[in-house]
């Protein structure tokens, strides 16, 4: 039988928010354990919670860059369970009036664009976490999360393949870092994937029974856990046996998804508002101010990278992944007056891969953006070849040099006085009978023997076109 | 000493007939001297005396406030500073308190000397001041009865004079209810009125704390100390705070005073009828004009409340679990063992039957019948009232069925329990402002009277409850033994 996945995601996005969602404690990562937890964190008796009014506002960027209706009036609720890591022994959440309504984002796989329905995005309150090294059969409770926003984004079941996930999760982390919503550190556990994934026969509308796969937190183990889901569900349907509905946990040393929690053993969790916060109300002042900040967005800005700076498909996403990678090219086109192609191709080449060798990010980058552009603006004036650019390159990651005083420094500025490259010609063919013999009895291939013999003898920095006009005349006697 | 009233004190100490450091002492001596009624579970006796010395050279340096040097004490719901805060439970018997709740601050920062944490049913959850984790707090009227609850210490501590005044809570008649088994005043704020930061929360959307003190003048004063806007505190409502003591001599002439008929039906005892009778005459003579209406929702305002207020007591007592602070069971086994010995052993019987009454409410198929009707009726108790306020200024009627009752004789009938609160828990499901002032004795035990006002009237109650303890004297009685 063909079968056809059905898979729906939950994002949690930790709001790039200075402070909690409900105290004034710091949210920074990787903090000694328990000292970015006040007494609200912690529970103390007597707390009361203040909303944090910035992670409002980034919850409202979101929604309006997914097109999301915006709840003019949403409502905070009590989620009850017991666990250690949880202090309240609630957490502040939303239910049934969350602050994002339906939205949604396009992804692009295998060439096609496809919508992907966004259900919500509700605010809520990150736990702390169990430590369990270093205890001697006890566990740890470090509560320095707890209380950090979160914004959960809920998908509709709208991708079909591990694939189209991947797309949805990676055009999501795109928009939320663009937004500046979130940082996106996926190690740091800033931005986490539950998968709902179930199948069923090809042609079927009805949904087929789903399993729920928890926290995984990299691009790579989205798919590989559902794309085991799949096989395990077709596995057991192929073998009439049943999918049952169950949390399940994705072990990335072993790949493969393993049962957490069946149905019946969920909590009930008894959300009811909580009386502690007022319901938040969203006029269309507050809406209008976020909308007149709003950046451009990823799809807009490749659409406008493709038209202004005449970028193939492939590159323009490239530069628009990001919007730090963004300015950065767009900086360096203003500043060095290139070409945009010479400019992008040097991003997306040269400093890519360097970048990438050093495991940087663009904004941590050693060659700024008016560095890059002040080595640019030299190939495009013939100062220096392209070949010698990526020398001046390799100087400028090194040093905080300018392009100009590298190239004056050592020497390579091209050179296009004909005399001299004429000298060096003819020493060159004088040097070389045999060659010259060869070339003019119709073996064209001996040309790039004579283009390399010179521009080695010139250490590289005659100009190219001329070296080739004035060889082809000389050879040709 | 301790009979005067807080103006009087005030005046006092700003003559130099007595220092706050001796009238600090003399109150802790009638504290230690009237022990056997239970009202204090901590006394803070260095801390006053560091309070009060600092109090006198501020009342030196004629920086003082009306409360500067007065000695009160507060309910041991508010979390107080180094200073064990047990909101009457076992489960936070052990528990010291690493903040100053908003009131506790503000009462400091007026110069108020704080000689202890007064007695209280556990955590709120009582009428009768019995489900103390420390013992039954005894009235001073007489000591086989209970004083109410669940602020009871602070009643008790007023009324024997063990204190000038007290801070207390009131969730469903927690302030007045006690103040009337005791023969005090009381009054607790509209909702949002004074900040619930570092108050130990039992019914989040119900609880407000107030005053207690001997007369109306003395209530209007701690409240102009108490309330307040608090950024801490979400529901705390951002409007400015009227001088409460300035308008406590206007006339009453043409005051407009509803009296529901639901509140004199069956139920309430004679005696008690005929007090609040009396006393009704009195404001007839004050120049009232007296209203007789009808409240028909307010016969649903007990089931509505035990649904409301277990539903959030049982997730705001869901942080006492043993794991960061408070009672842990000994050698748990497991987290389970852990939270169900560390629970099961430090909460009392009435708390856990709240607890369980709540979660039961609020679970799956069980909400929309039990958590949104009792909202719904909540909304229709509120119409209810803001319907009476377009006909008449304020609601009068009584604050208790009877006088009080004897220790231990409720114990074993919850419901017979809860309804000592019928005519007080309504106001608090629509927010209101209310008062409770003695107005007679049956028996020798203390009635007060009950004068509901709309929202932020506080100025308003505080001014009829004036005018008639200015005609009246039964305010200024004091309990045998305890002149």
């Amino acid at each position: 039988m063909e079968w056809e996945t059905v898979i729906g995601l939950e994002i949690h996005a930790q709001l790039a928010t200075q402070s909690k969602i409900f105290s004034g404690a710091p949210t920074a990562y990787g903090a000694e354990p328990n000292t970015q937890a006040c007494a609200i964190d912690l529970g103390m008796p007597g707390v009361l919670p203040v909303l944090n009014e910035k992670a409002v506002h980034m919850a409202v960027t979101f929604g309006m860059a997914i097109e999301a209706r915006i709840a003019p009036y949403s409502v905070f609720a009590r989620k009850n369970y017991f666990y250690p890591d949880l202090p309240k022994g609630y957490q502040i959440s939303q239910m049934e009036l969350p602050i994002v309504g339906a939205g949604h984002l396009d992804i692009d796989v295998d060439g096609i664009t496809k919508r992907i329905g966004i259900t919500r995005a509700h605010l809520e309150e990150d736990a702390g976490k169990s430590v369990h090294e270093n205890f001697h059969g006890l566990t740890g409770i470090d509560l320095n999360r707890a209380g950090t926003p979160l914004l959960e984004i809920v998908s509709e079941p709208d991708m079909r393949s591990a694939k189209e996930a991947v797309a949805y999760m990676r055009k999501l982390h795109e928009l939320v870092r663009y937004l500046g919503v979130c940082d996106g550190n996926m190690q740091e556990g800033s931005f986490r994937c539950d998968a709902n994934v179930s199948i069923r026969p090809k042609g079927q509308t009805e949904f087929g029974t789903r399993a729920e796969i928890k926290n995984i937190n990299s691009f790579k183990f989205v798919e590989k856990a559902i794309n085991y889901e799949i096989e395990r569900q077709i596995e057991l349907l192929e073998n009439d046996s049943k999918v049952i509905q169950e949390t399940r946990l994705y072990d990335s040393v072993k790949d493969e998804t393993r049962s957490m929690r069946s149905k019946e053993e969920a909590n009930d969790y008894r959300y009811f508002p909580d009386p502690d916060l007022l319901p938040v109300s969203i006029d269309e002042n507050f809406k209008a101010q976020i909308k007149a900040t709003l950046p451009e967005l990823p799809d807009t800005k490749k659409q406008r990278f493709k038209t202004a700076y005449n970028l193939d498909d492939e590159t323009a996403t490239i530069l628009s992944s990001s919007r730090q990678l963004a300015d950065y090219f767009e900086t360096v086109v203003k500043l060095s007056g290139c070409e945009a192609k010479l400019c992008a191709n040097w991003i997306t080449g040269d400093l890519s891969a360097a970048l990438n060798k050093a495991g940087l990010e663009i904004t941590d980058s050693p060659v700024s953006d008016i560095r890059l552009a002040g080595l640019l603006a030299r190939i495009s004036d013939n100062t220096i070849s392209g070949k010698i650019a990526k020398q001046v390159f390799e100087a400028l990651w090194q040093s905080s040099s300018v392009a100009d005083d590298i190239i004056a420094e050592k020497g390579l500025k091209q050179i296009t006085d004909t005399g001299a490259i004429e000298t060096i010609i003819d020493k060159i063919i004088a040097e070389n009978v045999g060659q010259v013999e060869q070339y003019r009895s119709g073996k064209d291939k001996v040309f790039a023997f004579f283009v390399g013999q010179v521009m080695k003898e010139m250490q590289g920095k005659a100009n190219p076109a001329e070296v080739n006009k004035m060889l082809k005349t000389k050879l040709q006697g | 000493m301790h009979t005067k009233t807080l103006t009087e004190l005030a005046q006092g100490l700003r003559t130099g007939e007595f220092s706050s450091i001796e009238l600090t002492q003399a109150f802790l001596k009638r504290i230690k001297q009237h022990n056997h009624l239970n009202a204090y579970i901590t006394v803070t006796e260095e801390l006053a005396l560091q309070n009060a010395k600092d109090a006198d050279l501020r009342l030196s340096n004629d920086k003082a406030d009306l409360l500067t040097g007065i000695p009160i004490a507060q309910k041991d719901i508010f979390c107080t500073l180094n200073i064990k805060t047990s909101c009457g439970s076992k489960m936070l018997d052990n528990f010291i308190a690493p903040y100053n709740a908003t009131v506790v601050e503000k009462l400091n920062q007026a110069g108020a000397v704080m000689l202890g944490k007064l007695n209280m049913d556990e955590f709120a959850m009582g009428s009768s001041n019995e489900t103390s984790h420390f013992g039954a707090v005894k009235n001073p009227w007489n000591i086989n009865m209970v004083p109410g609850g669940s602020s009871g210490g602070s009643a008790v501590a007023v009324s024997a004079g063990l204190a000038v005044c007290a801070t207390g809570t009131d969730t469903g008649g927690s302030i007045r209810q006690p103040a009337a088994l005791c023969g005090i005043t009381g009054l607790k704020p509209t909702y949002g009125r004074v900040s619930r930061y570092g108050m130990i929360a039992y019914a989040s959307s119900l609880d407000q704390g107030g005053p207690m003190a001997r007369n109306a003048e003395d209530t209007a004063i701690l409240l102009q100390a108490m309330a307040g806007f608090d950024e801490k505190d979400s529901t705390s409502v951002n409007i400015p705070v009227p001088n409460y003591c300035s308008g406590l001599n206007n006339s009453l002439d043409g005051l407009k005073i509803g009296l529901p008929k639901e509140f004199f039906g069956e139920g309430l005892n004679n005696d008690v009828a005929v007090i609040l009778e009396t006393a009704i005459n009195e404001y007839r003579k004050l120049g009232a004009e007296i209203i007789e209406i009808s409240m028909p929702t307010l016969k649903l305002a007990i089931p509505a409340y035990y649904v409301i207020a277990p539903a959030e007591c049982s997730a705001n007592l869901s942080r006492f679990d043993g794991v960061r602070y408070g009672y842990r069971c000994n050698n748990p086994i497991d987290l389970t063992d852990l939270y169900t010995r560390s629970r099961g052993e430090g909460f009392g019987k009435e708390v856990k039957r709240r607890i369980l009454m709540g979660t039961y409410a609020l679970s799956a198929g069980y909400y929309d019948a039990y958590y949104l009707k009792a909202q719904k009726i909540r909304r229709l108790i509120s119409q209810d009232f803001k319907n009476s306020f377009t006909k008449v200024d304020v609601i009068m009627g009584p604050v208790t069925p009877t006088t009080a009752f004897g220790i231990g004789d409720k114990m074993d009938d919850p419901i017979e329990m809860y309804l000592s609160d019928i005519y007080t828990i309504a106001i608090n499901l629509a927010g209101l402002p209310a008062m409770s002032i003695p107005a007679g004795f049956v028996d020798g035990m203390p009635v007060g009277i009950q004068i509901i006002g709309n929202y932020f009237a506080e100025d308003r109650l505080l001014n009829i409850a004036h005018q008639y303890q200015h005609v009246t004297d039964w305010h200024q009685h004091t309990p045998k033994g305890f002149e």
